[in-house]
């Protein structure tokens, strides 16, 4: 990864970012490089060693962020990270593995990976980028789409309901679950860095605009009209009702933390219950056990 | 290469069926996960993996779907274990897209498939070597791909260590390609001492973060593994990509790319390749066949030797990539050329190919469910003959 002084002295970021891919893909008032710079913000304050730190993404315009954080990275198949994240994380629990996709990628094609890694308290972080439509392939309708919403796949508007991600995932069983939009720096950033410390799975979705597709088909104005949108609409309810917090097509969006509890994680329920059947024979499974 | 960790490695003399010896080898070749998915006839592989693994710190996971498991397998080899799943027809087909991504990235790892009857969930119990053209060219996009099959639980013990071996050797995954026969056919099994059992370990970069190119082949075409967690700070995709492992997106990265993971498999044909041959020279007629095929062929050549053919044999221990120089320089020298395996004509059409016209060639065909009748074997063999 060679990378000059002089673009490190330029980009107050250039320390995370991969800065001889730039310029990057993303069009201009995107909401995914917000959430890149809350991840790397919430990383340095974290205190967690960089160099420990996995990302993992699937394919999308999301996906590309694995392309450009500037940490060890794995810009997997379409739907595909989870899992590909828990390889990673079994294989090395020393590694901090994040997963940083769409809402296509992590909630249509790979929606059974998030909820099984869910059920299994896989110590994993994900963040979901939720900019309502599927970016890279044109804005077509996905699983987030507000009803209504029109998409190039739903030219007369979206007639199938959205899922509540907060909702899904605290139902399949994450132990930390927020919901921001790109419009709240600071409290996104303090929820991946609880993220980042807890223990288990933890699930964060990210309402981001996307003005390219999803705005322009859906005549919401600009980039800047979106971030006005998500100022006016967006309610901080930490531990609302989650069945109370669907995404209608512009209206109210609820913000906040709405899980934050413990439960033992994969590996400790591996150790535990292999510990009752073998006793001292049995070797606990963990950090010693990365390889590389 | 090294004697392995002797924690997996169950020396003795055992009864076992081809599945559980399949388990063995892997355990002993130094596999430290397993990401499955259920499916007979390839469950007992997983089944006797969870029951022994605790014991050697390895970690295993029933996965949501071979997806998911495919997948698993990939994070785990690049967070540096030696990893496989296992699975049969419908399962297999599941995992083709992210076997893709396993050649793209060039991760170490071994996939089994315990063959069934297809198409789709076809004969779930009994035996297939059907999926021996998807094993070549399941995923989409040009690559070389390593095939392995065994006839024997003995031999599934010992092909699952080079399995492994090759994997790392060239980081690529491997098939092994067992059929229900060989899966589920219980018999002596050897396991020799660990020190006996010689493993590759994973080749790492020797050089530091900031000299460090992910993708720079050796001399072999094969680049060093890049270690998860160590500082790198490396990136790989499933874009085509240049040494830097950065996507780029264009006829000649393309070019580049591509060419070089077909060539480390072709270039090293030769080391990867493994057959058993006899009575080949001076034959008239010579009989490929792989896994339990090669079994049933045994009564048919006998018999058609008693009447006075000349019949040599050739075993593909190696499947893929196909010896291509061997068969034309035999092709060259005999009358025919037979492929016997439980198919309509898959390995035929590559035999057929590299004989290139040079002798007849002849198929005996059956669609799975159960294995040739030696008689069907020995007349094409005596048609072959004339
Ligand atoms: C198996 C497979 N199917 C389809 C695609 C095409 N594809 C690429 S990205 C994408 C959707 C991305 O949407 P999302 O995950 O929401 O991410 P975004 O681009 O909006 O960030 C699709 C369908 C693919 N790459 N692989």
């Amino acid at each position: 990864m060679t990378q000059t002084a002089q673009a490190t002295n330029e980009h107050p970021m250039a320390e995370w970012l991969r800065m001889d891919r730039m310029p990057h893909i993303w069009c201009s008032t995107c909401g995914i490089g917000i959430v890149v710079t809350c991840f790397t913000e919430a990383l340095k304050k974290s205190g967690i060693d960089p160099n420990t730190v996995a990302i993992v993404s699937g394919i999308g315009c999301t996906g590309r962020i694995a392309g450009y954080i500037r940490l060890d990275s794995f810009h997997t198949t379409h739907g595909r990270a989870i899992p590909f994240a828990t390889g990673l994380k079994l294989g090395n629990p020393r590694l901090k593995v994040v997963v940083m996709s769409g809402d296509g990628d992590l909630v249509a094609i790979g929606g059974n990976h998030l909820i099984h890694a869910a059920r299994r308290n896989m110590d994993i972080t994900v963040i979901c980028v939720n900019n309502f439509t599927y970016a890279m392939t044109g804005g077509q309708v996905g699983p987030t789409t507000p009803t209504t919403a029109y998409a190039s796949t739903t030219p007369y508007g979206n007639y199938e309901n959205p899922f509540n991600l907060p909702r899904l995932a605290a139902s399949s069983g994450a132990v930390y679950v927020a919901r921001w939009t790109a419009l709240h720096l600071r409290r996104l950033t303090k929820s991946i860095g609880e993220a980042l410390h807890k223990k288990g799975f933890s699930f964060i979705e990210v309402v981001t605009p996307c003005s390219t597709l999803y705005a322009r088909k859906n005549r919401l104005g600009s980039g800047l009209d979106l971030m006005r949108f998500y100022h006016d609409s967006s309610e901080i309810e930490h531990h609302a009702e989650l069945e109370k917090i669907n995404i209608e097509f512009q209206k109210k969006i609820v913000v906040g933390k709405f899980v934050d509890e413990e439960r033992p994680t994969f590996i400790d329920g591996y150790n535990a219950r292999m510990k009752e059947v073998f006793g001292d024979k049995f070797k606990e499974y963990g950090e010693e056990n990365g390889q590389n | 290469m090294v004697p392995t960790d002797p924690q997996g490695v169950l020396t003795g003399a055992h009864f076992l069926d081809g599945d559980y010896a399949c388990a063995e080898g892997a355990m002993a070749a130094g596999c430290r996960f397993f990401g499955g998915y259920p499916i007979t006839p390839s469950t007992e592989v997983a089944e006797r993996i969870t029951q022994r693994f605790p014991m050697m710190n390895g970690i295993f996971i029933q996965m949501e779907d071979e997806m998911a498991s495919m997948n698993a397998v990939l994070g785990a080899a690049w967070a540096g274990k030696k990893s496989m799943t296992c699975t049969s027809g419908p399962g297999f087909s599941l995992m083709m897209e992210n076997l893709g991504l396993g050649v793209m990235l060039e991760t170490p790892c071994v996939v089994v498939n315990v063959q069934r009857g297809g198409p789709s969930t076809g004969l779930p119990t009994l035996p297939g070597q059907a999926d021996m053209m998807q094993a070549r060219w399941g995923s989409h996009g040009d690559y070389e791909i390593i095939a392995l099959s065994p006839n024997s639980p003995q031999e599934s013990f010992d092909l699952m260590v080079d399995c492994f071996n090759l994997s790392e050797r060239y980081r690529v995954p491997v098939l092994f390609m067992m059929d229900e026969c060989v899966g589920h056919m219980t018999e002596r099994v050897v396991i020799p001492s660990a020190e006996n059992i010689l493993v590759e370990e994973r080749r790492y970069t020797a050089d530091p973060p900031d000299k460090h190119l992910p993708y720079k082949a050796d001399e072999n075409l094969v680049p060093p593994m890049t270690p998860t967690g160590k500082g790198y700070r490396f990136h790989v995709t499933g874009l085509t990509h240049d040494e830097r492992g950065y996507p780029v997106i264009n006829a000649d990265a393309q070019n580049k790319i591509v060419r070089r993971l077909v060539e480390k498999i072709r270039k090293n044909a030769a080391d990867i390749i493994m057959l058993e041959e006899e009575q080949v020279a001076g034959a008239d007629v010579v009989v490929l066949s792989y896994g339990i095929s090669s079994r049933v062929v045994i009564p048919a050549v006998e018999k058609a030797r008693s009447q006075g053919v000349k019949v040599g044999t050739m075993r593909l221990i190696t499947v893929w990539p196909f010896p291509e120089e061997r068969i034309r320089e035999i092709a060259a020298n005999v009358n025919s050329l037979v492929m016997v395996e439980l198919n309509l004509g898959q390995v035929f059409l590559e035999m057929d190919r590299c004989a290139r016209g040079q002798c007849k060639t002849f198929l005996v065909p059956h669609c799975g469910g159960w294995v040739h009748d030696p008689e069907d074997i020995y007349n094409v063999l005596m048609e072959a003959a004339k």
